[in-house]
């Protein structure tokens, strides 16, 4: 029997459609299809300023918007070859931690939820939404930030904000104790999640998984350690792999994350050093408001950067961070103009996409569903 | 008592009963969206009255005025008359569960039952497992993959756990010696040593107690058993191509059958209506036992709710193998167990 999951169904997370051959429950064969969400970002972006590319990128994976922030600003930096004041670069590893917890929350409660745990799924949420109140002190929005501009970031933190942050940070350990209490020990879970959709590493490397779907299986590959950027060689953390490469192993990877993750955030809000938030590159970097007023050059770059962008010089560039679900890549090829010639995004769920029918030919229809989860897929991130 | 007498206490009964137990559907729905929302951090219902508590009125309205479609690939028949099964045998199942003592109302001495049999459990138990046709009906009639699944998945779980509770049921069949519930729920009265009752599930039977929990669970789809309507995997199950009123039909049928589970659960192992009640004036001394069943019903439901707030859920494979290798046996064992001990005792 031919069956259609997707694209509207409840657990494809998204618009995935998955084409299943099955034989009573047992899945014989599975193909994914992709394309529902498209919405042709990377073209669009041929058509704006640099600038103008930064609030797209939050749109393309919509679970961390500030990590794509990141890796397109790198990249264009990285061709500019632009400086980055500290405490922009601490600021931004900051909020990059803070949002690999929000995607991650987001993943373990969908996840739960999909394999039957509603409690879980709520209980994530209420931790999300502390993350989101944070992005939207800092940047004004919940989850749509552009918060990271070429050249630093938007605005100074407002008054009070680490406070706040290092409140969440000290409450959210607790909250990972929870979520464990409900699924980690809980024998249910185990049973639906210890040896299915198994990958080895072989496997996950040949079809080019990364992130934690790819430390799940025992590869201990992390770009923030092994090619550190935006100052990450500054900060100690662990990087969690699992042996047996399956849907808890992928689990258990992502919960350590969390850990791992609100350390650097304490070692980042401990650390913070003073400063400008902003490249000193005044023909990229828009002029704070305070200056425009009172000086003619800062009104005339604003002016320039605004109606005429920003020329970049001639080249190209790859760029990859650790995005949660894997190596996050931007590609930006550049003419010498105001605009890019080419933008490509390197989706990481794309690549981890290609394990699903490795992992799931053979098994029960419950399995899928629990593979889809375990991969952690954004479709957005995947259509581009 | 004459036959129009009989007729009419009868009828008095059964509207009775059923106006009784479909109120306590409604509100089951809202005990649940109440105590699973503030499991979850959430407040449930608050919008319709007080608390709510109109919001299974305003659910009723709303499940009456929906547009009745009829999906054009269905088989009509039985697709009309699935949910149609699975109700009337969900409600029929309560009119031989005894709810208290005797009573006597205007010189008419009635049972607290529509109609009290000798066989009653194997009445509830019989009408129950009908109920199992309403949902592979509804898989099969709908003409859809995932109606069809979950239909497949309904019978079978249903038809592997009926032998796991049936087999429960004989212990305590065999310590009260019949059949008849409110025979059952007589021989749990008492106590040892004077505050222990003397309920089923405190004389050893608390093994076959559990037992009949996993099986209801299942009996009922409930999580972590409820794979025949596993939302993330079916999208709905035998119900993906129901809506408005049949759909409530569905809904209202899983209800009603976790009330007559919980109603069994209190006869058969936790005492039926049998609690401290010999105090306090004559009038409080009548409503007390049926005071007393319906907390223990509550005290049952509410396990049920808080389970559902706790546990993900099972796998199909796991599931026929916890009912086939694991409750069966055990529930076995338990029989044979019981049964010497009845045998040595006598």
């Amino acid at each position: 029997m031919i069956l259609n999951m997707g694209p509207q169904h409840p657990s494809t997370h998204g618009v995935l459609r998955l084409i299943l051959e099955i034989d009573g429950e047992t899945v014989v064969r599975l193909m994914p299809d992709i394309g529902y969400l498209h919405t042709g970002i990377e073209k669009t972006c041929e058509a704006k300023f640099y600038q103008q590319v930064v609030p797209l990128t939050d749109r393309i994976d919509y679970l961390c918007p500030m990590t794509n922030n990141l890796c397109y600003a790198l990249a264009v930096e990285k061709l500019l070859g632009l400086e980055i004041p500290p405490k922009a670069q601490w600021l931004r590893v900051m909020m990059n931690e803070l949002t690999r917890i929000n995607s991650h929350l987001v993943w373990l409660g969908t996840h739960a939820m999909d394999i039957g745990a509603l409690t879980v799924f709520l209980y994530c949420f209420r931790e999300r939404e502390d993350v989101l109140r944070l992005f939207e002190a800092i940047s004004g929005q919940r989850m749509m930030t552009s918060y990271f501009r070429i050249g630093g970031v938007a605005l100074e933190p407002p008054l009070g904000f680490f406070d706040r942050v290092r409140d969440f940070a000290n409450r959210f350990p607790s909250k990972v104790d929870e979520y464990e209490n409900l699924l980690t020990g809980n024998p249910i879970w185990t049973m639906r999640t210890k040896g299915v959709a198994r990958i080895t590493a072989e496997d996950a490397i040949a079809l080019g998984a990364s992130g934690p779907t790819l430390r799940g299986s025992g590869v201990d590959f992390d770009l923030r350690r092994d090619m550190p950027y935006s100052g990450y060689e500054n900060f100690k953390f662990k990087v969690p792999v699992s042996q047996d490469g399956d849907v808890f192993a992928r689990y258990i990877c992502r919960v350590q994350e969390l850990r791992e993750s609100i350390g650097i955030v304490q070692q980042a809000l401990d650390g913070m050093p003073e400063g400008p938030i902003k490249a000193d590159a005044p023909k990229v970097v828009l002029p704070d408001r305070e200056k425009m007023k009172t000086q003619m050059e800062a009104l005339i770059y604003h002016f320039k950067i605004i109606t005429e962008g920003f020329a970049v010089p001639a080249g190209e560039v790859y760029q990859a961070v650790e995005s949660p679900r894997g190596e996050m890549g931007y590609y930006v090829v550049s003419d010498g103009t105001a605009k890019p010639y080419r933008v490509h995004m390197r989706a990481a769920c794309l690549a981890n996409l290609q394990l699903l029918p490795k992992m799931c030919e053979g098994r029960l229809l419950a399995d899928v569903v629990a593979a889809i989860g375990s991969i952690d897929i954004v479709l957005g991130e995947i259509d581009r | 008592m004459t036959l129009s007498v009989f007729i009419l206490v009868s009828v008095i009964k059964i509207v009775v009963a059923l106006g009784i137990l479909l109120t306590a559907v409604a509100y089951t729905v809202w005990l649940e969206r109440k105590v699973v929302g503030h499991i979850q951090n959430r407040w449930g219902p608050t919008r319709v009255g007080p608390f709510g508590l109109l919001q299974p009125l305003a659910d009723g309205v709303k499940f009456i005025f929906k547009e009745d479609l009829l999906p054009p690939h269905v088989y009509k028949p039985l697709y009309i008359a699935a949910p149609m099964i699975a109700l009337i045998f969900a409600l029929t199942s309560i009119s031989v569960i005894p709810i208290g003592n005797w009573v006597t109302v205007l010189g008419i001495h009635t049972p607290l039952e529509i109609t009290d049999v000798n066989i009653g459990l194997l009445i509830v138990l019989g009408i129950t497992s009908l109920g199992v046709y309403g949902v592979a009906l509804a898989g099969w009639s709908s003409n859809s993959k995932y109606s069809l699944l979950g239909g497949l998945r309904a019978g079978a779980q249903m038809v592997s756990y009926e032998i796991s509770l049936g087999l429960s049921l004989v212990g305590v069949l065999i310590m009260a010696g019949s059949f008849n519930l409110r025979e059952i729920v007589d021989a749990q009265s008492g106590t040892f040593w004077g505050f222990i009752p003397r309920w089923n599930i405190f004389q050893g039977q608390i093994v076959a107690f559990f037992i009949y929990l996993m099986a209801a669970y299942a009996e009922t789809n409930r999580i972590p058993f409820d794979l025949p309507e596993a939302e993330t995997e079916l999208v709905a199950g035998y119900h993906t191509e129901y809506s408005a009123m049949k759909f409530a039909m569905f809904f209202m049928a899983e209800y009603a059958n976790m009330i007559t589970v919980a109603c069994l659960a209190t006869l058969l192992f936790l005492g039926g209506w049998n609690g401290p009640h010999r105090f306090g004036p004559p009038l409080l001394q009548a409503v007390l036992p049926v005071f007393w069943f319906a907390v223990k019903i509550f005290a049952f439901l509410f396990l049920y709710i808080w389970v559902r707030g706790t546990l993900p859920r099972f796998r199909y494979d796991q599931l026929m193998a916890f009912g086939w290798k694991f409750l069966l046996p055990l529930a076995i064992a338990n029989l044979v167990i019981t049964a010497l001990i009845v045998a040595l005792r006598a």
